[in-house]
Order: C-alpha cells, then structure tokens, then sequence
C-alpha cells in the first residue's frame, strides 16, 4: 500500500493527492441540502429502499435471495469499513477476522441458548447486537494501538490481527471447536408469516434490515459533526489538532464504530448458514474486503454497496465461467477454476487503471457527462 | 434527498435490477417439487464440491477428474438404467464459505439430485445442516471423519473410505506386532484427521511415547521433528496430508533422525510423494503405510487394468495415480447405488439403496453400509515401499471406530464385471 | 539446552529467507513508497522460470541467473507496464492492482504448469551437519544464509558507493531536487522495480526448496512473515529487513518448538505490537521531523 497520508507521498507526480482524493468522496456535508432533518430523510429512504427489496425479494427463488441475504451482510461489513480506510484514512487488513468476533459471538449466544432449551424471537436480535458490542470491543483494543501506528506499519499488524482467527480457533479448542467450527439451530421464518414461506426469502429480510440500519446509521454519521471530524483527520493531522479535535479519540472511535459493523455484519453471515468455521474468515476474506470497497468506490456508501455485491457476485464466477463457455475437455481441466481467477485479477487491475475512482465514481463520471450533453444539445 | 443516500439507494437499485435480470426463472419452485429434483428419463444430475484451485488442490483435484472419465465411460455404454449421469464439479477451493455457496447453488438453482464425494472435513462439515434439511443424498464425503456416520442426525449423509480411528487402530496393531518394544510416536494434523488418529492408535497400544502437530498454515516442521528425535522416538505413526509426509520425512532425513514411519492412507500415495520430493525420493524406501484400494502402481490387478483403459481414453492428461483409483473406485460405487435404487428414481430408494449395503467393488474390504451404519470401508491392508514400488503385503484388517477388536480379513478381492461396470 | 541451540539455529536459517525476502519489499518501498502486496507471486513466477531452466539444462546455477535475471526483467515490467499508470487518484490504487496481479500471475502458472507441487532441486547438501552431537544447519542452510549476507553486502555497496546507487537514493528521497539536478527519476523508479523483483526471485529461489514445493501459492505465507519481519525492522531500512527476518524467523521456531505450531500467529502479532507500540516505524526507524 502506499503511505495513505498526502504528506508521504512522494512529490514526484505533483500532489494531486488530497484533492483528488476528495473528489472520489461524497460532497461537502450541509451543502445544498436545506430543512429537515438529516435522520428522517435517510430514514424515508430506507424505508422505501427497503419496500422495493421486499417486493423484490418475493419474486426470487430460494438460491437468489440467498444472495441478496449475503449482500446484505456484506453490506454491513463494507459500509462500516468504507468509512475507516475511506473517510479516516486508516487502513485496516483485518476486517475479516472481525467479522469472524461477531460470527462466532452469534453462534456461542446462539449455541448456550439452544442448550437451556431457551427459545423465542428475541435471541436473533440479542445475539446480533452482542455480536456488534463485541466486536466493537475488540475494535477499540486494536483501535486503540492502531491510533499510534501509520500506513504500512498499520497494515502490517492489522495483517497479522487477520491471519489470527485459525490460530485462536485451534488454540481454544473447547470453546470454537477448532477447523470444524461451530453450529448453531438455523433461522426460520415466524409461524406468522405461512409453512410455505421460503426460509430463503427470511433471511433476505433479516440481513437487509441489518444492512439497512447500518446504512441509515453511517449515512447519518458521514453528515454529522463526527464524520467531518474523521475527515478533517484524514486529511491533515495537523491541522485537525489545531482546530481542535481529538485526532487520536477519533481515530479510535472510527475503528470501534467500523469494527460493530463488521461484527454485525459477520453475525448476520453467520445466521445465513448456522455455521461458523475459521477456514470462512481466512487472510483471504480480509484481502477481499479490502477490494471491494475500493473497486466499488472508496469512502462512498454508494460504492459500499457496489463492492457488497460484488463479493457476491464473484463467488459465482467461477461455475458462471464454466457454464458460458464449452471447451475441449483438455483445455477445460487446465483452466477449471484459474480461468475465474485470472478474469476477476485482470478485472482489478483494468478497473483500477480505467477507474481509479471505482465504480462509483465511474457511475458518478458517466451520469456527469450525460447530464452535461443533455444541457448543451448542439454539442 | 441529500447526494450520498441518493447515489446509494440508486446504486441499491440497479443492483437489484441485476438481481432480477439474473433470475429469470423465478417461482419454479412448487414445479419442481412435483418431479424428483435432478432426474429426467434420460439423465440425473449430481454434483459435489472439489479444491480445483488453492493450497489444497494438488493431487485432490484429480480426483473429480477421474470420477467424471468414469460416468463419461458408464454414459459411452448407455448409462444407468438407460440415464446419462451429469456430473457437475464446482471449486470451492477448500475454503468453508465456498463450499456453503456451492452447495446451495448445486442444491436450490441447479437442483442436483445427489452429493456425491464432496471433498474435505471442515468444508463438508458446513453444510451437513442444510443437506439435511434438504433431504439430499449426501454420498461418500471424501474424508476420514467420524462426522459422516451419524445417521440419527445427518440420515442422508454417507462416509465411504476407512476412517482416521479404523486406520489409527490398524496401523497400531500391526506395530504392535513387527515392531514389540520400541518406542512409538504420533506426528499428526491439528484438526480431527490426527485427533481421530491418536485416537485409534492409543487404543491398541495406550499412551504414546511422544505426540506432535503441525498447522497446514506453518511449514516449519523442524521444531516438531526435533523434538521427536530427542523424545528417541523409533516408530513415527503419521496422520499427515502427502504435502507434510514429505516435509517430515524430508526433515527426518535432514535432521539425521532414522525411525521407521507408518504413515496414514491419505497421505502415503508414493506417486504423488516421490514427484514432490524429486531426488530425494530415496527417503521412502522403506516406508510403512496402509490402503484398501488397488495399488495405481499394480499392473496386473484387474481394476487396475479396467481403470486404466478408461483412464487412457477420458482422463490421459493426469497421471494415474492414488487419486485417479479412488475418484474411480468411488464412482463405481455411486453407480452400484444408483443401480440398486432402481428404474424410479428417488432421494428416498437411493439413500435405502445404500443402507442397505452389500456393494462389491476394487476395496479390500467390504463396506459398513447398514440401518443406522452410514461408515464406508471397514478395514485397511499394510503396504510397504521397496525398490521405488509401493506394494501390499501381510493381512488384511478390519475394525470399527470403537473398541472393536481389529479382525483379519480373509476373503479374496472381487474382479471387475466387463467394462468395470457393475450389473446389480 | 540441546533443543534451544538447535531452535536458535533452525530460526537463523528460515529467518535469512525472510530477510531476504523482506529486503525487496523494503527495497520497492524506498524506491517507490508503495508495498508490493505481488512481491510473492511474482517471485513466485520467477522461481517457475529458473526451476524450468534448472530441469531443461541440469544446472542450479543456470536456473538461479535465469531466475534473477526474469526477476529483474518482470520487475522491470510490472512497472513500466502497471504501476506507472497507477495515479495517486486512489491512496489504494497500488495495493488493489497488486492484489489483481497475485491473481492473475496464481491464475497463468497454474494454467501452464498445473496446480501441482513440483519438486525443487537443490545445490547442495540439506541433510544437517552433526555438531558436537546436535543436527547443526546443512550446507543448503548455510548456502542460504551466505547468498543473503552477500546480496545485503552488494546492496550497501550499491547504494553507497555507485553513482547509480546515488541516484537512486535520491530520486525517491527528493525526486524533485533530482530532476532539477538532471537525474531520470522515472527511469530510476524502473531500476528500484527491477532490483527488488530480482532480489525477491533470488529470495523465491532460495525459500522454495525449504517448503513443500513449487507452487503457485508457495509464497503466500512467505509473503505475509516477510512483510511483518519489514515492518518490524522499519520500511526505510535494509538493515532493519535483514534484522527483522532474523528475529522473526526465530521467534516462529522458538515457538512452534517450545509451544506448538498453532500459536506462531499470535507470537507474531504480539512482537508487532511489543516493537511498534514502542517505535511506531519499526526498529531501525530514523528519527522522524515533527510536522507542524
């Protein structure tokens, strides 16, 4: 990685660096927008986002919604984490060992329950919000080291705080069950809504209401004296402390209130299957994570979005690959399963090249000059 | 609406426009329960989830390889009971989540009529929960774990190679026998395959002298094999993938550390050992392991001579190897349960089909296949490397994973019926 | 005291391998300020090439400046190719297509030589020398260890002594100043690729053999221990690399002997945090200009 801060990089491409780094972001805070509250609009808006994901989701078989159910989970993960590398400017390797704190919170709260025989429908929400908690605990621990520590040197401990999960799992055994993981009684839909009702369809629900009030939640944030906050640090360290915030209490707020995503986030991945194992939150996860909120656009919610289905979308490749195109038997053994790799490599390395601003900002680049020739005719 | 919620809630939309797009074929659902999910009258799908790519695909992936050339043969003769099988490989590239993906893609999209040999303990073991509630046969998982015999919990999911605690104890019985006296160690994997395996050896001969692990993450396994020498150990009982029998035993040559190794099925394959240890191969002469299929190496075995024929004409760009006899050995199985699950096809008669066992095959021993059994192959025959061949020799054994007593097993090898395709 | 001894030994000689390796790194991040998140694939890549020369003409040393050599060529490529087009748009630019290129480059060398372990020849003797009753290191160890301390010896003198070490030096340090002064900063950045690539194939080379094999991931791990060992010694200095792979490199056989393979992560985390917490940029750290 680079040195994320301006005043690192090195000066031979002039420093175009913070300026446009803040292109890639969302507009200035307060500007334009007049009247109402900030909360009720993002509210308004979720509410019909999430009407129009209901409607949708009672037209998908069970396999689909699946995979809206796990673009909501990654939501969570990439909204809360968009904002710590995008907004803050600190970049965190271990995402997906948090995300594997909440998964694995749900399925012990989960577990001890199912053994004392307790149940009702209160325990999915208070095993997601214990899963949020701590993770956010154990955000602030990492936080709170990561305050002092900078790009590379950042990186590298967060890299190792990713390749941990394998190593906890095994070395408790007693407690996670180590390789194998755990197992927790699946999520099923309420009596209320039919016997038929797809179980599928219940999980959509449930992780894109996750994913909507984390959204709502990091919309707010992002609007709010906090979120200029964590900007203003990004940006200028210096400056920040002379205009007095608290660079290092933000700093670690920032990774509390990302790690609680991504451990709501990982909850709501846990339920999806009712299963957790180490082998799901590998260095690899993290890597993954990292890349979809910078190629969906880093620093947007928006690009949250984009990067949350793209992760979904390329668990599929692959078997995608493989059913588009009918090759000699020969040929087909030596690309099975290279061949999705090396397309989703080049994808990265073509969009970061193309699009340095993600998709998002390429969205954001093609709605711009379409507006712009719809006002200007002639040209 | 301010910018940032209004690109976002744009963004969600087109996403789920795309959503829709790819879900063209949406409410299928109550169709499809109509009819048994995979079979038409001309075919049946099946599918399973294999490492293709990753850390973990070297040697395995050419297990899926040889199962496919086996149903394409079986389809080249017409089948079974006059269906083509389709077999549909997905990678997972041994990675849990994966294999939770593909799982559910081959079960609720593809809607496959069966698993068949899905590869790998903590891949498998995620999706146990939902092949149930599924009610999919979940035929011979590609692994030594006791998981797979729990019929009470998981009745559609069936083992089929011998497993870790079967193998332990036989392999400590015969050292028990040749080997009196000396002191015996245990080098394993730190999940189930080298817990189970202590297990089993520990059984037969109580507490070892010395035990150590190794991570599939970390290859340092001087410190391990270090202390094991120093321990004096004599005889080195190994629960070990091929990639770590060779790093150990590559180490004990290093360190100047000479015990006898007995290493476990899975990772003794002298193929695959001898073409990752290039000239150091030497160091397997000698080398004490177990099997229950033909020896790849075996050219006047029957089944081997039948394997190879089909391997020569679908599969010849793989080396015929351990893995090669077992995705076919395997895949004649399934197709000795398909047979026996009859013309009209479903979940329901193949699961029966499998209980109620009684399957011949390339094994050495027969099958544990009962109500309430769902344990593949019931017992092991030592090998030994000599002269660069891996061959068997002495009896053949079988057990249970409890406190069965560990039996000889003296009945003759089945032959191949013509084709290698089995008629009942 | 036997087992510590030959602990402390073992860990020296994984550790030179690190060192080696986490020399590129820090090699790329003086030249370039970015870290080579496809450091390992490519030198992965390299050791493809030099194992196919080793196997076509018999020769290790043939095979070992074919892989140099592709090393600095790929280096070369990388950049005049990728990275140069990589604005500073993006702050993660750099990484994203780093990783894209893992991809790409694990993807090609398993479509072309398969997704196998090939078995790797080596120079010289591994079974260990018995010292005093104690399995020492074997010659390949001390081969090893003899290629890193002359590859760090060369870079020193390279970056001390030549003029082109000068420029070098230079343009990344100032790159205006340097232009203005007439020294091609971009070429520079071109040599820096090059260089390092060539260091990590030789590393590749070296580290290979240790492991289970030739293999488009054989480097993964390699990868992720040589950057803590970079980041432990402090990114700006080669001398920090070379320290911090030692250091690691025993730390992980102290621990997996004395207290199992399974805990190796966690020892690695805690040294990353006992070493950062108290000097933020590693242990060779300069002294850092206050911003204000």
């Amino acid at each position: 990685m680079t040195a994320t801060r301006p005043s690192e990089v090195p000066t031979e491409r002039p420093p175009a660096a913070p300026s446009a780094l803040r292109r890639l972001l969302p507009g200035a805070p307060g500007s334009g927008t007049v009247g109402g509250s900030t909360l009720l609009r993002h509210l308004i808006v979720a509410v019909l986002a999430g009407t129009a994901v209901v409607l949708l989701t009672n037209q998908l078989p069970p396999y689909q919604n699946l995979q809206v159910a796990r673009v909501g989970a990654f939501l969570c993960v990439t909204a809360g984490y968009t904002v710590l590398v995008g907004l803050n400017g600190q970049l965190s390797l271990g995402h997906g060992a948090l995300m594997a704190t909440g998964a694995y919170t749900v399925a012990l709260v989960q577990q001890a329950l199912a053994d004392r025989a307790v149940q009702g429908r209160w325990i999915l929400p208070l095993s997601l919000l214990l899963a949020a908690g701590v993770t956010a605990a154990v955000g602030l621990a990492i936080g709170l080291a990561a305050a002092r520590l900078r790009g590379p040197y950042l990186a590298g401990v967060t890299l190792a705080v990713a390749t941990l999960v394998p190593a906890i799992t095994t070395i408790f055994t007693d407690v996670f069950n180590g390789e194998q993981g755990l197992r927790f009684p699946a999520e099923t839909p309420p009596a209320s809504l039919g016997a038929y009702f797809q179980p599928e369809r219940w999980l959509a629900w449930v992780a894109l209401l996750a994913a909507l009030v984390t959204m709502v939640l990091m919309a707010n944030l992002v609007r709010s004296r906090f979120g200029r906050s964590l900007r203003a640090v990004r940006d200028d360290e210096v400056a920040a402390r002379l205009a007095g915030i608290p660079v290092a209490r933000t700093q670690v707020l920032a990774f509390v209130v990302s790690a609680a995503c991504a451990g709501l986030g990982g909850g709501v991945y846990a339920v999806l299957t009712g299963t957790v194992a180490p082998g799901k939150f590998a260095l690899e996860l993290s890597l993954f994570l990292l890349m979809a909120i910078v190629i969906g656009g880093l620093g947007s919610l928006a690009g949250a979005v984009w990067g949350a289905v793209l992760l979904v979308a390329l668990q599929d490749l692959p078997s995608l690959l493989t059913e588009t195109f009918t090759l000699p038997s020969g040929l087909a053994r030596r690309l099975e399963g290279n061949l999705a790799l090396a397309v989703f490599g080049l994808t990265l390395v073509v969009v970061m090249l193309a699009a340095p601003g993600g998709l998002q900002g390429a969205a954001r680049d093609l709605l711009a000059r379409l507006g712009a020739r719809r006002r200007h005719p002639s040209r | 609406m301010p910018p940032i919620t209004r690109r976002a809630l744009a963004a969600a939309t087109t996403s789920l426009l795309l959503l829709i797009g790819a879900s063209a074929c949406a409410n299928d659902e109550q169709q499809a329960t109509e009819n048994v999910p995979g079979v038409t009258d001309t075919e049946v799908l099946i599918g399973t989830h294999q490492p293709l790519t990753g850390p973990a695909a070297p040697g395995y992936s050419r297990i899926s390889a040889a199962t496919r050339a086996y149903f394409e043969h079986v389809n080249s003769k017409g089948g079974v009971n006059g269906r083509k099988i389709v077999y549909k490989v997905m990678d997972d590239g041994y990675n849990p989540a994966n294999t939770d993906n593909v799982v559910r893609k081959l079960v609720l999209q593809d809607k496959v009529f069966a698993l068949l040999g899905g590869l790998g303990t903590p891949t498998h073991t995620n999706v146990l929960e939902f092949v149930k509630t599924q009610k999919v046969p979940d035929l011979f998982v590609s692994s030594g774990s006791r998981n797979w015999n729990q019929p009470d919990t998981y009745p559609t999911t069936f083992g089929w190679q011998p497993d870790y605690t079967v193998e332990g104890k036989i392999l400590a019985t015969f050292v028990k026998q040749e080997f009196p006296g000396r002191k015996v160690c245990h080098f394993g994997q730190n999940d189930d395959f080298g817990r189970d395996s202590l297990v089993g050896v520990e059984k037969i001969l109580g507490p070892v002298a010395a035990k150590q692990t190794y991570t599939t993450t970390n290859q340092q396994v001087g410190p391990a094999i270090g202390a094991l020498k120093a321990a004096g150990c004599q005889v080195v009982v190994s629960a070990t993938i091929p990639g770590f029998t060779a790093l150990a035993m590559g180490q004990a040559a290093a360190q100047g550390f000479k015990a006898q190794w007995v290493v476990s099925n899975v990772g003794a394959d002298y193929t695959t050992l001898a073409k990752q240890l290039g000239d150091k191969k030497v160091i397997l002469e000698g080398l004490l392991a177990d099997n229950y299929l033909p020896m790849a190496g075996d050219a006047d075995n029957p089944w081997i001579q039948e394997f190879t024929r089909i391997h020569q004409r679908y599969n010849a760009a793989n080396p015929i190897d351990g893995n090669a006899v077992y995705g076919y050995s395997m895949a004649y199985t399934f197709v000795q349960a398909l047979l026996a699950a009859g013309k009209d096809l479903t979940r329901e008669k193949l699961v029966r089909a499998v209980e109620k066992g009684g399957f011949t095959g390339p094994g050495l021993t027969p099958f544990r296949y009962a109500d309430g059994v769902h344990a593949g192959y019931s017992g092991v025959r030592m090998t030994r490397v000599a002269n660069g061949v891996q061959d068997y020799f002495g009896p053949t054994w079988t057990t249970d994973d409890a406190d069965g007593e560990v039996k000889e097993f003296t009945e003759a090898p089945s032959t191949p019926p013509a084709d290698a395709i089995p008629t009942t | 005291m036997d087992r510590f001894l030959f602990l402390t030994l073992d860990g020296v000689s994984t550790g030179a391998v690190y060192a080696a390796f986490a020399l590129a790194l820090v090699l790329i991040w003086r030249a370039a300020r970015l870290v080579n998140f496809a450091q390992g694939a490519m030198a992965v890549a390299t050791a493809y090439v030099g194992y196919a020369v080793v196997s076509a003409t018999g020769s290790y040393w043939l095979g070992l400046g074919a892989a140099v050599l592709a090393g600095l060529a790929l280096g070369a490529l990388v950049e005049r190719v990728l990275m140069r087009f990589v604005g500073h748009a993006n702050p993660l630019g750099d990484v994203i297509v780093a990783l894209g290129l893992v991809l790409l480059i694990q993807a090609v060398l398993g479509m072309v030589f398969g997704n196998e372990y090939r078995p790797t020849a080596v120079p010289f003797d591994t079974d260990a020398l018995t010292v005093g009753g104690i399995a020492a290191m074997s010659p390949y160890d001390l081969w090893v260890l003899g290629a890193v301390v002359v590859v760090v010896a060369l870079l020193a003198l390279l970056f001390t002594r030549t003029s082109l070490g000068l420029r070098m030096r230079a343009s990344a340090f100032a790159p205006e100043v340097s232009r203005l002064l007439g020294v091609q900063v971009s070429r520079m950045l071109t040599v820096g690729w090059a260089l390092a690539a060539a260091v990590g194939a030789l590393a590749g080379m070296l580290v290979v053999p240790t492991g289970l094999g030739l293999h488009p991931h054989a480097m993964d791990l390699v990868f992720v221990i040589a950057f803590t060992a970079a980041v432990v010694g402090g990114l700006d200095s080669p001398a920090g690399a070379v320290v911090g792979g030692l250091l690691v490199g025993l730390i992980l056989s102290y621990v997996t002997g004395y207290l199992g393979p399974d805990t190796t992560p966690l020892a690695v985390l805690v040294l990353l945090l006992a070493v950062l917490l108290v000097r933020p940029g590693g242990l060779f750290s300069g002294p850092r200009a206050r911003h204000v």
